[in-house]
């Protein structure tokens, strides 16, 4: 069948003079997944949408006006057994349509872990997926790897053949993260994190860039992802950690300010809050984090109680570790300390993943 | 407009609000934008030849007492389609410029536009092509073809539809308005929040769309419980809903639409208004402002809107395939339960449009799969239409030709539209080119050219005369290619990775299919052209092209059963109906038209309520947009008070004597009889 597939792209190209349908012969299995299945479903309308075209045509023709040889029945306006057919036949394409997205949707969703690295490779269950937290700001591309402990700002490189697991959050309005070569896209929306998980099979250097509309810099928001080998992925990552940079609080914030294509930054050391911050929507030192928020609404919210709390509570303590913030309790609070601890283990973790 | 340099457009969201002017100050007015400035130089040229024109032949009175303050609801549905038709031509030259720009970037310049303003154009271009020409034509063609169909005499409330029309006008009027003054919002046809909230847009821009949009849908929603009312009350006796023809079907099931989710839309704009206008958090990104319910809300009307706009063109096309092939519509039936399970599943496949912001397999599956079910009922329709024309005599006459554009360009949309539908497909192909051209396919391919039929095939009815075919000809051949020529490209773009509303390209690998969809462009802007000559010779030649009968086409239909124009009262006896396509079992049964015995009818009388009303609500939502407070509460004052006024009015109706109806209907009588001599 992949043949059957290349063989309708390249029918296509020799129409299409040459060109390059990204979308339909990419470089990863999950976006190849995809573009086989836009080919799948286009041949199962098809088989209704082609007689269609060409009953209007034929009808067109042989019953226009001017032909007195084909038959005039003015009154016949109704056939059971021709409604039963015109009823059934597109129900029976959507049959098979609805079984097959059924089935695509459940093992291609981007949330679930991959099950293979390509149709003649499984996954080895030892290696670990690469993590890629990624984030769009007005407007270029944050990338941290966290594993290796650098970032990159409109740059992305993974190693051939090992599955990866973008992790996404904005800082700012709605993206859309989108590698067409390499695995669909999804949203990077402020406060959720969003995750994808993809596999690049051959090396090379493919486009990426937002195809959710977010503004001035929006045109500009690109970047390339490199599939490399493992060593070329080392060495990467080496060039990356020997630029000096570091991505800290602060810096961090200076890149939060919008700009315009954004030239492409290497961060060889970041800032372990970085990511938490980008999600908490809390990358301005003087804001107040969305999990602190979320803490102090469980203890009292926005009223006289809450905004009491949430004065001492800015940027004093986290979740993890509340001893700062309870010894700042007023007296008579402090009688409810152990209620507020069991409230504070039972809080929802801010970080864990937004779905529906 | 803001320069790039202010990427947010702070310089004139940021401004010193004053007590007396609110935001406004000389620097509203873009002057430095050439083609702005030569646009608005074009516009008052224009403006002041047409004011000019009406001075000078002394019709501003005309206007007035026979069109702007009446509440005939064939007087209103076409100034519903000439609304929809001027705001077609500024919708496309936002097009036009949109598809230069795009062809001279992908090319390797910069284009013309800056970014702040090409995403004003796709923003306006999407907001006026869907509220202020879509909506328009086909709320005129409900207006003017339903209550003739079914043996009426006017709407439901007349008056109430004078004002739906006036206050449409008065959100189009503030969309235009900001063109030349202040700017317009950036966020695309659906301003998704948090982009849409104060924070990433603080300019008058998102206010323009906000405002114009709240005071436009009151209009939409009360026409919509206006067009509901009339069906369910006022058919004819005898005309079961089994009975109905099928327009008037689609209608119904539009304005149920309507009635039901443009409350939505309201709620949803409402929330954000506050979240820009009382600091309240709904949509916002910070504090606890939820903006994926925003886009969960906007979609629960968005997609239902679709199917507004669709259906009542299927129902126009269900009324010219059977005249056009002398022949009965085949299935009726289940052309009635389409429709109707149309407009149910419409409700429940929003989510389709948002596959990828991260909902997990079963919602997404669930989704994609409602959206497919409803290929069946549409695909049924298609067949329907298509075993009409079997065993027909087809007459290729200029409606019929749009129908056949429309049944082979509209199943290729339909087609990429469920393969949108399939979620892992949709992954790659979401916000690209495909999904654009998708929606033209099926926008252009079915509403315009659904549009355009209805307007040559009911022509004769509203003015007496046909329009003359062969400009028609050329507008319909010009707008077939100018669509396979724009929209083809941008599937071919879309499978090639590229996205929308860019305005700047890395390379010029693109170029050629942006030229090629631009010469489409061209070619539309030629059918468009093509169409306003058509008009212009036909009345030229109106009398050669007189209708007296009030059947140029043989119709089945009630409306056809009435002169042309129908007088005031539409039918000087309300009709009986015994069966589907009443007028052609009236005629082929040799139902003669009664000469005597009138008596006199009751009628409503026109009102200027609606228009001054509307008149006041413009300057509040314009005060309201530039925070000039005290006079938008003086407009809200005295919009209550003037509506209050109204109720007090009770000289409302009158009876047509049967002396003048006699009269009419003489001159009618004698009409035929010269025309049968």
């Amino acid at each position: 069948m992949k043949r059957a597939v290349h063989i309708v792209a390249l029918f296509s190209c020799i129409f299409l003079a040459g060109c390059d349908l990204v979308v339909l012969s990419p470089a990863g299995d999950v976006a190849q997944q995809q573009g086989e299945l836009i080919i799948y479903a286009t041949v199962l309308m098809l088989i209704v949408i082609l007689p269609v075209m060409a009953l209007t045509v034929f009808f067109a023709i042989k019953y226009r006006e001017s032909n007195k040889n084909a038959s005039y029945e003015p009154e016949w306006h109704h056939s059971f057994s021709l409604e039963i057919v015109i009823w059934s036949v597109p129900l029976a394409i959507i049959i098979c349509l609805a079984g097959l997205t059924w089935v695509a949707t459940h093992r291609l969703d981007p949330y679930k872990p991959l099950s293979r690295i390509s149709e003649d490779q499984p996954i080895d269950p030892e290696v670990k997926p690469l993590i890629i937290q990624v984030a769009s700001m007005d407007w270029k591309w944050l990338f941290i790897y966290p594993e290796q402990g650098i970032a990159t700002v409109n740059e992305v490189a993974a190693i051939v053949d090992r599955p990866i697991e973008f992790q996404i959050t904005s800082a700012t309005v709605m993206n859309s993260f989108y590698i067409p070569a390499l695995a669909g896209q999804i949203y990077s929306m402020a406060g959720m994190q969003t995750e994808m998980n993809a596999v690049i099979n051959e090396p090379g250097v493919y486009d990426g860039f937002s195809a959710n509309y977010s503004g001035a810099g929006f045109s500009q928001m690109r970047f390339k992802f490199h599939g490399l080998d493992q060593a070329g992925f080392d060495d990467w990552v080496a060039k990356v950690g020997a630029s000096g940079q570091n991505l800290d609080t602060d810096t961090l914030e200076r890149l939060n300010q919008p700009s315009i294509a954004h030239p492409v930054t290497y961060y060889g050391t970041v800032s372990d809050t970085a990511w938490d911050r980008l999600v908490n929507l809390c990358v301005d030192g003087d804001s107040l984090c969305r999990n602190d928020m979320m803490m102090v609404d469980a203890l009292g919210g926005g009223g006289l109680e809450g905004l009491w709390n949430r004065e001492m509570f800015r940027g004093i303590c986290s979740a993890e570790d509340p001893g700062a913030f309870i010894a700042m309790l007023r007296p008579e609070m402090r009688l409810r300390a152990g209620e507020i601890v069991t409230a504070m283990s039972l809080l929802p973790d801010a970080t864990q993943t937004t779905r529906q | 407009m803001a320069t790039s340099s202010d990427p947010h457009g702070l310089t004139s969201g940021g401004v010193d609000i004053h007590p007396f002017w609110g935001k406004l100050s000389w620097d509203v007015f873009p002057f430095y934008d050439p083609i702005i400035l030569s646009t608005f130089i074009g516009v008052v040229i224009l403006g002041l030849a047409v004011v000019g024109a009406i001075t000078y032949y002394r019709l501003w009175g005309y206007l007035w007492t026979e069109w702007f303050t009446s509440i005939d609801h064939k007087k209103i549905g076409i100034m519903y389609m000439v609304l929809g038709l001027i705001m077609l031509l500024r919708g496309f030259a936002d097009a036009l410029l949109m598809r230069g720009h795009q062809a001279m970037a992908a090319s390797g310049s910069e284009g013309y536009l800056n970014a702040h303003h090409y995403d004003q154009i796709f923003t306006a271009h999407g907001v006026i092509m869907i509220f202020f020409v879509a909506m328009p034509f086909v709320t005129g063609f409900m207006n003017y073809v339903m209550p003739l169909q079914i043996g009426a005499r006017d709407v439901a409330f007349p008056f109430l539809n004078n004002l739906s029309f006036w206050l449409t006008v008065s959100g189009a009027i503030l969309i235009m308005i900001s063109l030349f003054v202040g700017e317009f919002s950036t966020a695309g046809w659906l301003a998704y929040a948090p982009y849409s909230g104060l924070e990433y847009s603080p300019s008058v821009g998102m206010d323009y769309y906000l405002w114009a949009l709240n005071i436009a849908g009151v209009g939409t929603t009360l026409s919509g419980i206006n067009l509901v009312v009339t069906i369910v009350k006022m058919r004819a006796p005898g005309m079961t809903y089994m009975r109905m023809p099928i327009f008037t079907w689609t209608a119904l099931c539009t304005n149920i639409l309507i009635v039901a989710t443009f409350p939505v839309l309201a709620a949803t704009l409402a929330l954000l208004t506050a979240d820009r206008y009382l600091g309240t958090h709904f949509f916002t990104n910070e504090l606890g402002g939820n903006p994926m319910m925003y886009v969960n809300l906007i979609w629960i009307w968005g997609h239902p809107e679709v199917y507004i706009l669709i259906l009542p063109i299927f129902g126009i096309f269900s009324e010219i395939v059977p005249t056009f092939t002398g022949k009965r519509l085949f299935g009726y039936t289940s052309m009635v339960y389409a429709t109707c399970v149309i407009m149910i599943l419409s409700y429940i496949v929003w989510l389709h449009h948002f596959f990828t912001m991260g909902a997990g397999a079963n919602v997404n599956s669930f989704f994609g799969i409602t959206t497919m079910i409803i290929s069946i009922p549409t695909g049924a329709k298609i067949f329907n239409w298509l075993f009409t024309m079997y065993k027909g005599r087809i007459r290729f006459e200029t409606p019929m030709l749009w129908v056949m554009g429309f049944m082979l360009t509209f199943v290729i949309g339909g087609m990429t539209g469920v393969l949108l539908a399939v979620p892992p497909a949709d992954y790659v192909l979401h916000n690209s080119l495909f999904l654009i051209a998708h929606f033209h396919n099926v926008i252009i391919g079915g509403v315009v050219f659904g549009v355009f039929a209805g307007i040559i095939y009911w022509w004769p009815k509203a003015f007496g005369f046909k329009l003359e075919p062969f400009w028609g000809k050329i507008s319909f051949w010009c707008w077939l290619i100018g669509f396979y020529l724009a929209f083809m490209p941008l599937y071919v773009l879309g499978l090639m990775g590229v996205t929308r509303r860019i305005s700047q390209f890395e390379d010029t690998f693109y170029s050629v299919y942006f030229i090629i969809a631009l010469i489409g462009a061209l070619f539309v802007a030629a059918g468009i052209g093509a169409f306003l000559v058509q008009i212009v010779q036909s009345i030229r030649k109106r009398e050669e092209l007189r209708d007296v009968t009030g059947d140029p086409w043989n119709g089945r239909t009630l409306e056809w059963s009435t002169s042309s124009p129908p007088p005031y009262y539409n039918f000087a006896f309300t009709p009986r109906v015994y069966e589907i396509d009443a007028f052609a079992q009236m005629k082929r049964e040799g139902f003669t038209r009664p000469t005597t015995g009138f008596v006199p009818i009751h009628m409503p009388h026109s009102t200027a309520t609606g228009v001054v009303l509307a008149a006041i609500l413009t300057v509040m939502g314009f005060a309201l947009i530039w925070h000039v407070f005290w006079l938008a509460a003086a407009g809200f004052a005295a919009a209550l008070l003037y509506g209050i006024g109204h109720t007090f009015n009770y000289d409302r109706d009158y009876d047509i004597p049967a002396e003048e109806i006699r009269a009419i209907e003489d001159k009618r009588s004698a009409q035929l009889a010269q025309a049968a001599e």
